[in-house]
């Protein structure tokens, strides 16, 4: 129970182990474990990051889908509408011109047909009259006569 | 040899007196040393070192292996322990934490090695006496405890000036009109951590090492009753008295750090 040298002894090895664990010891040790820890820190940060950006892509992505599908219908609806319009034009454009052609096919019919009605009014007129003429031949006077016949083809 | 004879023959040191240059035992001048508890001191305190020291030059930032994962745990539970209760920086405090628990739980954890098996093997080799636990030697004690204490002046000085320390010294706590009691009592104070702590741990492992002793002096057949349930209740003893003289060196540390 004395106090001796051992004091002494105990304390100079005491500092030279406290220096040694301070000098050698704790800084690397310590070191690397913060080293670990940032890495760590780093990695689950970084991880977090791309799954946040793996979210926002794939939301991108549905709404890229989204707006093309939408597209698309509008097209279709739009070659639709085109393609109504277009049968409806072709429509119109061939009743128009069969209409003209009707039309004028009547003209000629009916033009003909006048003409046709002229002709024989004509001839008939030339027929009364040279059977007539050939009936009555000296007892009627021409001149006198000529007019009534002319109303007479007249009312043909 | 009788049970007194027993217990003060492992009481006794194994001690090298630097007058004689002999091997002597029991001796109550200065220039001895216990040659067993020094020597063991150092034993244990380099077996620390080492292996931390083989542990730091190998440690990689990457999945540590078994042995640095162990040495981790013990860095990162002293280095908790400093930033909880230190506020501040310092490249000191948290090493020299570390070196007193580990240092001291291995001196502690001699008491756990039957007390007859060094002594006996020493015995074989012709030297008479030898204690096993270093910090049943106040020596020992004194010689952690004294070291810390002068870091604690240290740092009451540095941080806080020469005329900061001094006013803490003469002023308080009862202010300039009982100068003399303030510092009678603020001398106590300061005088009162080194020789606790040292105090506390040679008490405890003492105390511990002599019941051992008695233990051993029991028949045989009863021996391993009492001896087991010290042994796990000393166990106890052992990593607690490590940790409170680690925890108060931090504590009193960050005191003389901080203004009152």
């Amino acid at each position: 129970m004395n106090i001796n040298l051992t004091l002494i002894g105990q304390m100079i090895t005491f500092i030279v182990f406290i220096w040694f664990t301070m000098r050698y010891v704790w800084p690397p040790i310590t070191k690397a474990m913060q080293e670990r820890q940032k890495r760590i820190s780093e990695g689950l940060s970084a991880a977090e990051r791309g799954k946040r950006e793996l979210e926002l892509a794939k939301h991108k992505a549905t709404e890229i889908l989204r707006e093309a599908k939408l597209n698309a219908s509008h097209l279709i609806e739009q070659a639709n509408k085109r393609a109504v319009q277009i049968i409806e034009e072709a429509k119109e454009q061939a009743r128009k011109e069969s209409q003209q052609i009707i039309d004028y096919a009547h003209t000629e019919i009916e033009q003909m047909t006048a003409n046709t009605k002229d002709a024989l009014r004509k001839e008939v007129a030339d027929l009364v009259v040279t059977g007539a003429e050939k009936v009555i031949e000296k007892e009627i006077n021409k001149q006198i006569h000529d007019k009534v016949i002319d109303e007479l083809v007249a009312e043909l | 040899m009788s049970s007194e004879e027993y217990v003060q023959h492992h009481l006794g040191h194994l001690q090298l007196s630097l007058h004689t240059m002999t091997l002597t035992t029991n001796n109550p001048g200065f220039w001895v040393i216990d040659l067993d508890a020094l020597g063991l001191a150092i034993v244990l305190g380099l077996a620390f070192l080492i292996l931390f020291r083989l542990v730091a030059i190998r440690v990689v930032e990457g999945t540590p292996g078994k042995l640095q994962n162990f040495v981790e745990i013990i860095v990162e539970f002293v280095d908790r322990l400093v930033k909880e209760t230190f506020h501040g920086k310092s490249n000191l405090i948290a090493p020299l934490a570390l070196t007193i628990f580990i240092w001291v739980f291995l001196m502690n954890m001699m008491d756990l090695i039957p007390v007859d098996l060094l002594p006996g093997l020493f015995g074989l080799m012709g030297i008479d006496y030898f204690r096993s636990v270093p910090t049943a030697d106040p020596n020992i004690t004194f010689g952690l405890s004294i070291p810390v204490f002068c870091i604690i002046m240290f740092y009451s000085f540095k941080v806080k000036g020469v005329l900061g320390f001094g006013k803490e010294i003469f002023f308080k706590p009862f202010g300039p009109y009982l100068l003399p009691i303030n510092f009678i009592f603020k001398v106590i104070e300061e005088l009162v951590k080194p020789l606790s702590l040292a105090l506390r741990l040679f008490g405890n492992l003492f105390a511990g090492e002599l019941i051992f002793i008695l233990i051993a002096i029991m028949p045989w057949w009863i021996q391993f009753i009492p001896g087991g349930i010290w042994s796990i209740f000393h166990l106890l003893v052992i990593v607690l008295q490590a940790f409170i003289f680690m925890m108060l060196t931090i504590v009193y540390l960050s005191m003389a750090h901080e203004e009152h």
